[in-house]
């Protein structure tokens, strides 16, 4: 058996009224499959982490996610000013963030070391004027022997 | 504690509409840093707080946060009240400030509960019986 599930969102920079949505519709798709709450809560968290990086800092961007039978992936590609010192960013309360999307209650820099906590596997590439991109995992089963 | 002792308590209101309100709480968390939210709070758990954008009903979505209370008289507009209605998340508004919000819910039994900022096991703030 293997069910794969795949899909694609499109971002837009600055578009805060719908900030969130693809992250919404992903957790979504994830509850009609039947994912365990607090893997659906974890890969929600990561997925509007990276989100609101994308509608706040880049121009535009995608997320797009596969999940199949054993894990959940989820990759965040953006057109954006990429990160400089990724290191950096991964501190927590670090940001770089202006004080309109801090009064927005975001940019305290906890966002990249959130999506790390949340997730089981978190990899991110950036180039400084083209821009960045974020991918992580999540497992739905702790132990794959009894597929083998 | 459930949301008609949290209206009670607070002399709150519902800005809600057919939502459901037979919701019940183990835990309060207080930020108006929405990060903090999704980085900290924990699942069925009620959020205090004074930031009203569709941020708040986002993180609130994503958080499976029960329950939200904006504080000291704040309002979130129509659509943000709407993007609630759709997500199934109460809406609550009182006038009492964010340090009496939490104090009346503190004495009357709510505590806190978080994870640890270095990824240790989630606290659990001692409840005490009133």
């Amino acid at each position: 058996m293997n069910n794969v599930e795949e899909g694609v969102f499109f971002l837009t920079g600055k578009d805060f009224t719908n900030a969130g949505a693809a992250s919404s519709s992903l957790k979504g798709v994830l509850e009609k499959r039947g994912v365990p709450q607090d893997i659906i809560r974890r890969t929600a968290i990561a997925a509007f982490e990276a989100e609101m990086n994308v509608i706040i800092y880049a121009v535009a961007g995608m997320m797009k996610y596969r999940i199949t039978d054993t894990e959940i992936s989820v990759t965040i590609q953006d057109m954006g000013q990429g990160i400089p010192n990724i290191e950096l960013a991964m501190t927590e309360g670090y940001s770089t963030a202006p004080d309109y999307i801090r009064e927005m209650g975001f940019g305290s820099g906890m966002g990249l070391p959130n999506i790390k906590k949340s997730t089981d596997y978190f990899v991110i590439n950036s180039m400084i004027g083209e821009g960045t991109t974020l991918e992580f995992t999540i497992h739905l089963i702790p132990c794959d022997k009894e597929r083998a | 504690m459930n949301l008609a002792d949290i209206l009670a308590i607070l002399n709150a209101r519902v800005l809600t509409n057919q939502v459901p309100l037979q919701k019940t709480v183990e835990s309060a968390y207080c930020a108006d840093l929405m990060s903090d939210v999704l980085s900290f709070s924990v699942t069925n758990s009620l959020l205090v707080t004074g930031l009203t954008n569709a941020q708040v009903i986002r993180t609130a979505e994503m958080a499976a946060i029960e329950v939200i209370i904006f504080i000291q008289g704040k309002r979130p507009d129509s659509q943000t009240i709407k993007l609630a209605e759709e997500k199934r998340i109460p809406l609550l508004a009182t006038d009492l400030s964010m340090f009496d919000t939490c104090g009346k819910l503190y004495e009357r039994g709510l505590r806190s509960q978080f994870h640890h900022l270095n990824q240790a096991p989630i606290v659990t703030v001692r409840a005490q019986s009133v």
